[in-house]
């Protein structure tokens, strides 16, 4: 089902798929935790094509392969490769996919995930492109709240803070609906989620501005980073930031097994001593991205 | 009816008419075929004509005739035209446009930031989602394009 199979777009995954990918990530933890040793992937080379910085996806991807015993290949920095020299994507694509048997690619512009799957015969892992989709991130996003309650269709999920630019709530409200979850947007005025994005989800979700109408009535509240860049004023954007900040007196209000998520990294809209309650999950979460990627990897070289 | 509607614009020796174009679309399937002011030959066009549908515009084009990536282009705008070949005053040939699944190579993605309209070797792909009104999703960025956009970026 899955061997040779690019991950492009998490539209592309059903729920079916979803689940076969929660339990191999499962069946990963202990060794992506470093408790139990695996060769699975021994003598599989994974290109990463970064032509974006980016630390935790790459980072957790080099260890995912690391961890199943194979090796990793790749830049991080197109300045100093050929790319710099006017290369197409196109072409260097097809120069890794011949050093390596599966690719993983961020790059800057939208679509590009979909072309180098296109130029690649082996399978190609969308890492990131532009404002596009970043299904890996999803896949983690979603393996994290399916380990916590055991099930994903009808909870209440809150997507808070930039929903306009923030391209992993996007997939992630996608997905969220589709596997039958509640979803409630909170964010300023200025960043709602596109009326694009809310068109393609199941149902019509609540949108409101403040956290407070919502923080008892949810199982999970996703928070993103609200960038200081989006807003003409700076004293505008201090107002509008410090309403969505989660503290610890906040959480009170909210149901007792409720968690807390973030895609990292977090400036200040999670205070740090939420950390130390029993609803912080966003480090959980940043680690899992090591099992779920870890099972892409096994699935599409067909070893599991 | 129908006959003297149509006898509103003279008959054509050869060329072409495009009928039963959506009302008030005429100018741009011209702008979409490219023809303005030097085209040399004669071009009529009748607009909101009252027809069984309710309203329609018909373009006739002397001494000019279509390929087969031209009728796509006016497909993608006009979905319910049909266009009739005129030899010697009589209509020899006549058929509808068809807006297929798939549009490959006729409109450039508008969104700029699409890989497809970096320096790469692909021809811009999209998915017909809907008929009526027009809307099509670039395959690469999942751009979505309706009929005003279409038209700005005609390949």
């Amino acid at each position: 089902m899955f061997k040779g199979r690019d991950i492009v777009s998490i539209k592309e995954l059903s729920k079916e798929e979803m689940e076969i990918i929660f339990e191999v990530a499962r069946e990963m933890l202990p060794i992506a935790k470093g408790e139990r040793k695996s060769d699975l992937l021994d003598g599989k080379i994974l290109a990463t094509l970064f032509f974006e910085p980016s630390t935790r996806t790459r980072l957790s991807f080099e260890s995912a392969m690391h961890r199943l015993g194979g090796s990793v290949i790749g830049f991080s920095n197109p300045s100093a490769t050929s790319i710099s020299k006017g290369e197409t994507l196109a072409d260097t694509v097809r120069v890794m996919d011949s050093y390596s048997d599966v690719i993983v690619i961020r790059h800057p512009y939208e679509g590009s995930a979909r072309l180098a799957a296109e130029f690649a015969k082996n399978p190609v892992i969308n890492a990131g492109d532009g404002a596009g989709q970043h299904p890996t991130q999803t896949l983690l996003d979603l393996f994290t709240i399916h380990q916590e309650f055991g099930e994903i269709e009808g909870l209440n999920v809150a997507l808070i803070g930039d929903l306009k630019y923030g391209r992993t709530v996007h997939s992630l409200a996608y997905a969220l609906s589709h596997l039958g979850a509640n979803i409630y947007l909170v964010s300023p005025e200025l960043l709602r989620m596109p009326s694009h994005i809310i068109r393609e989800l199941r149902e019509k979700p609540m949108e409101t501005d403040k956290i407070e109408e919502v923080i008892g009535d949810v199982d999970v509240l996703y928070v993103t980073r609200i960038q200081k860049e989006r807003f003409p004023d700076p004293t505008e954007y201090k107002k509008v930031a410090g309403s969505y900040r989660i503290t610890p007196e906040l959480l009170k209000k909210a149901k007792d097994r409720a968690i807390v998520m973030h895609p990292l990294p977090r400036v200040d809209e999670i205070e740090p001593d939420v950390d130390y309650t029993e609803h912080a999950r966003y480090f959980q979460q940043a680690f899992n991205g090591v099992p779920v990627r870890m099972a892409l990897l096994a699935l599409v070289l067909g070893v599991v | 009816m129908m006959e003297e509607q149509t006898l509103k614009v003279q008959k054509i020796k050869n060329g072409i008419v495009i009928d039963h174009i959506p009302c008030g679309m005429a100018l741009k399937v011209l702008k979409i075929l490219n023809i303005n002011g030097d085209i040399g030959s004669t071009v009529s066009l009748v607009m909101h004509v009252k027809s069984r549908m309710g309203c329609k515009d018909v373009v006739k084009i002397e001494d000019r005739f279509l390929e087969e990536r031209e009728i796509d282009k006016i497909a993608l705008i006009a979905p319910t035209a049909t266009v009739n070949v005129i030899e010697n005053y009589k209509v020899v040939s006549k058929h509808k446009v068809e807006l297929p699944d798939e549009i490959v190579g006729i409109v450039r993605c508008m969104n700029p930031r699409c890989i497809t309209n970096q320096r790469e070797p692909v021809v811009p792909e999209f998915k017909v989602v809907s008929k009526n009104p027009v809307i099509i999703k670039c395959k690469y960025c999942e751009r979505e394009m309706g009929v005003e956009d279409i038209i700005e970026n005609i390949l």
